[in-house]
């Protein structure tokens, strides 16, 4: 498997569904899975699946002693597996910057130069493809595409992509071209094409006109949550709290958060709204809720990670989010995961298969606004939404998205 | 001889329009005319027309010798009064066969029974009135909505003045019993239930065209063979079934008109009679009492009352909405008086139901969620105009004896403004007798006399008003 982010380094979503696609896959039984990403840092859940960091793999000879690579890289890779990637150079990229030990530098993260990552990350793909013994090839989103295509060129093994999102879903239509290009490449490669919401699956075949007979929908799962999170302790403010949790950007709709909150302040001053989170728009939208004259309700704690994410969540009374477009979306399950009801947009791909959580247009603020109301007044409607909401989540477990990939695999695999 | 006891319900609710909790306090109508004219009219034509329709000429071809009753809620009468009176006019023709049997029901197809009885009796007997009035027909046996049904509910169903009530003959409580007598209530041994045969029934309502049911396809006969193969002792059958079955459920295509219509011919060859429920109490011994301590109803699988109120959704909604009974029943606002009505409705429960998730048969709505987060807001308007007309911090005992001596002087006024047109009237009258009293006999001031020594009495203060008027009067009629 090739993907970029492996917890507990994450950036997004895509690092936590990819290991916990893993995760289950393994729980599947009888597998060995190789996950390579750009930069390991040692701490990562080994358990389940070998990890190979691309920045470990050498792409120019280096003679040095085993000693040399124990101390250097030791901690994240076996010396036994550097030797034999080494012993499986398939060019010479002296060219390029190269450490002391014939590897590339990355950076594991989402760089100015990240289409050099990119390219520089299938090159390693090589030498791993050409080293390792493996029957088929996974890539997670578009960033891995070109080494999957790689992998596949190298070894004539099958290659299924996993698409986690498309340049679609992040631009709001304008997309990039040369992402599009990237894209629409790994899934004319591909053997089969995974989805993670049938809303994806119609981008992939209409936008990028690929024959639907390849694309099939595996929904995203959610790994249960550990004791200790579930147990964080917080204080509660005295008012009610509304959330939304993510990156405050285009795709997420911030907008339309920020309306809806007016509009129940109107009627209710009962109640705090919270944008946990940063990015492009989050200026824009402090000014817009100042302009709606509801700052001193409406709170931008900023980039929440780890445990913080789980304490924000204890503390909230409604999850929200209104994303335009939103090709999976894990956020609402673990809120839900937290006892927290979710008022989710109908163009998240998560709303196709959650059923005790309230779904509304992104723009109808209105429906919104009522939603929130309605959680937030009404005991009945919180205390059936958060207990249905943990049982339904409950079920939806990794070990059942893993088999529906290894039931793909088989398929592809019988050709 | 065995009969059949058919028994149709018809019902529409008054959907709520999307009303959302700003518009609380600003916006007093709650309905979705235009999707409730739709549906009523569509299900009109595809399904209720054709019918009854049906049913006409079922009983004129076999002389009235095929009968069956209808239970209507007064809110259906409603709506076809203003979207479809060509379906009143038939219905009407078919009580004018006087074979069809028109049965009570709640007004509002309210659950008013298990939770406020004297909602629960004024609405049947609201509903009674409506269905005499419309086609003239008085209502003797009662179907309560879903035909929900207790011990407790027995004795006040029989005090009402009917001999007989219809429930599902739930298998938890028959047991071993068979639904095809006519039992007593345990509570009110009076009073007779029939119950209706579960499964003769979803023979017809659901399984008619299912091509995957071993029996597919059911023709008359077959059906008619079935009835007759119960044992003998068992004489009475109550089929029980939404009108819209025929031609809704069971599409037109499906030959569910001709199998309907069918039915006597067979039916005559095997001996088969059909009954009304007032018949079949009538005609019928009860052979057992049947006691039925918890509530039971015709919702699909449990056969309780779990579809309307069986989560914290629908008992807050209940909770919040028969709170107000005692109050709006103190009212003679009309419109807040229909409103109470049309959101008792328990369809708008059956809605916040979440056994079913996102498969809520019939629910306009998407979720169950969106059903409550809709009817509390069009609620708590209810109740804010409640609120409006007699505040909440008078209770309710307080505001009876307030209103009872507001009406006691209402009524009080209203006596004495009838004297004084009485006496102002007299007065007239004795004015031009006594003009002319130069010219006519003597016997018209004798009479002018007597009626002013009862003006006297009652009222001092009435007198000089009303004197004060009588010269104009009299000016007027010289005029």
């Amino acid at each position: 498997m090739f993907g970029w982010e492996f917890p507990p380094h994450i950036l997004g979503g895509l690092g936590t569904a990819s290991y916990g696609l893993t995760q289950g896959m393994a729980q599947c039984g009888d597998m060995d899975i190789t996950f390579v990403i750009p930069k390991p840092w040692g701490d990562e859940d080994r358990s389940f699946a070998q990890i190979i960091g691309a920045s470990q793999v050498p792409v120019t000879w280096r003679d040095v002693s085993r000693e040399y690579v124990e101390q250097r890289i030791g901690k994240v890779m076996d010396p036994d597996l550097y030797f034999r990637l080494r012993d499986h150079l398939y060019a010479d990229f002296n060219y390029l910057r190269t450490n002391d030990l014939g590897c590339l530098e990355f950076s594991g993260r989402y760089p100015d130069n990240l289409l050099e990552e990119i390219n520089n990350y299938s090159i390693t793909a090589g030498v791993i493809a050409r080293t390792l013994d493996f029957d088929i090839i996974h890539s997670h989103d578009w960033l891995t595409y070109p080494a999957g295509i790689h992998a596949k060129q190298v070894t004539g093994k099958p290659l299924v992509i996993h698409v986690h999102a498309t340049d679609y879903d992040r631009s709001r239509g304008n997309v990039n071209p040369t992402v599009f290009n990237i894209e629409r490449d790994g899934m004319l490669h591909a053997d089969h094409i995974i989805t993670v919401s049938n809303l994806t699956r119609n981008t992939v075949i209409e936008k990028y006109g690929i024959d639907p007979a390849k694309v099939t929908t595996v929904h995203n799962a959610v790994v249960p949550l550990s004791q200790e999170l579930l147990d964080v302790e917080v204080t509660k403010p005295k008012e009610k709290v509304v959330t939304f949790l993510g990156r405050i950007t285009m795709q997420k709709g911030p907008e339309y958060f920020v309306e809806a909150a007016a509009k129940v302040l109107k009627n209710n001053r009962n109640v705090r709204f919270v944008m946990a989170g940063s990015g492009d728009m989050m200026d824009k939208m402090i000014d817009l809720a100042a302009r709606r004259g509801i700052s001193d309700r409406f709170h931008f704690p900023g980039f929440q990670k780890g445990k913080q994410v789980y304490e924000m969540l204890k503390a909230s009374d409604v999850y929200i989010m209104p994303s335009v477009s939103e090709p999976f979306g894990i956020s609402p399950l673990e809120a839900m995961q937290m006892g927290v009801p979710s008022i989710i947009s109908k163009q998240s791909g998560c709303a196709e298969i959650l059923d005790h959580v309230i779904k509304t247009d992104y723009w109808d603020i209105d429906a919104m606004a009522d939603a929130i109301n309605a959680i937030i007044t009404s005991p009945a409607m919180y205390n059936t939404m958060r207990k249905e909401g943990l049982e339904e989540v409950a079920k939806i477990t990794w070990d059942k998205a893993g088999q529906k990939v290894i039931d793909i695999y088989n398929k592809v695999l019988a050709r | 001889m065995k009969a059949v006891c058919f028994n149709f319900e018809i019902h529409q609710p008054f959907r709520l329009k999307r009303y959302r909790f700003f518009d609380i306090g600003n916006d007093h109508y709650y309905y979705d005319d235009f999707l409730n004219d739709d549906i009523a009219e569509r299900i009109v034509h595809q399904s209720y027309i054709p019918a009854a329709e049906t049913l006409l000429r079922m009983i004129e071809q076999t002389k009235g010798a095929f009968r069956c009753s209808l239970a209507i809620s007064g809110e259906a009468i409603e709506q076809f009064e203003q979207y479809a009176p060509e379906f009143n006019d038939l219905l009407r023709k078919l009580a004018d066969t006087g074979k069809v049997e028109f049965l009570a029901t709640p007004y509002a197809h309210s659950l008013a029974s298990l939770i406020d009885p004297e909602e629960f009796r004024n609405q049947v007997k609201v509903q009674c009135e409506k269905v005499k009035e419309t086609y003239g027909a008085t209502p003797k046996v009662l179907r309560n909505t879903e035909l929900i049904y207790s011990d407790e509910l027995a004795p006040q169903i029989l005090a009402m003045g009917f001999k007989g009530v219809l429930t599902e003959g739930a298998k938890h409580i028959l047991g071993w019993k068979s639904p095809d007598y006519v039992y007593s209530a345990a509570s009110a041994p009076q009073l007779k239930v029939l119950m209706r045969n579960a499964k003769l029934s979803d023979d017809i309502a659901s399984r008619f065209s299912d091509t995957s049911w071993a029996e597919y396809p059911l023709t008359a006969d077959k059906y008619i063979d079935w009835i007759a193969a119960t044992p003998a002792e068992e004489q009475i059958i109550n089929i029980g079934l939404s009108l819209d079955t025929f031609g809704g459920l069971q599409p037109a295509g499906t030959g569910i008109f001709q199998f309907l219509e069918a039915l006597p011919r067979f039916a005559a060859e095997k001996g088969v009679e059909f009954w009304t429920p007032s018949e079949a109490v009538k005609k019928l011994k009860p052979v057992d009492t049947i006691s039925i301590t918890h509530p039971i109803s015709s919702a699909q699988e449990a056969c309780d009352t779990s579809a309307w109120m069986g989560n914290a959704l629908q008992n807050e909604a209940l909770d919040k909405l028969y709170k107000a009974g005692e109050r709006v029943r103190l009212c003679e606002d009309r419109r807040l008086k229909q409103d109470w009505w049309y959101l008792q409705d328990a369809d708008h429960f059956f809605y916040m139901s979440t056994k079913n998730m996102g498969g809520a048969a019939f629910s306009p709505y998407e979720t169950p969620y969106q059903a409550f987060i809709n009817y509390m807001n069009v609620l708590s308007d209810f109740l804010v105009r409640v609120d409006e007309q007699y505040p909440l911090s008078i209770d309710n005992e307080e505001l009876n004896s307030l209103l009872t001596t507001i009406r006691n002087q209402e009524r009080e006024i209203a006596a004495l403004t009838r004297e004084k047109e009485l006496m102002s009237k007299n007065l007239a009258q004795y004015n031009i007798e006594h003009r002319k009293e130069d010219a006519p006999a003597a016997d018209a001031p004798k009479a002018a006399k007597t009626t002013k020594t009862k003006k006297a009495e009652p009222k001092p203060k009435d007198a000089p008003k009303a004197k004060a008027k009588t010269p104009a009067k009299a000016k007027a009629k010289k005029a």
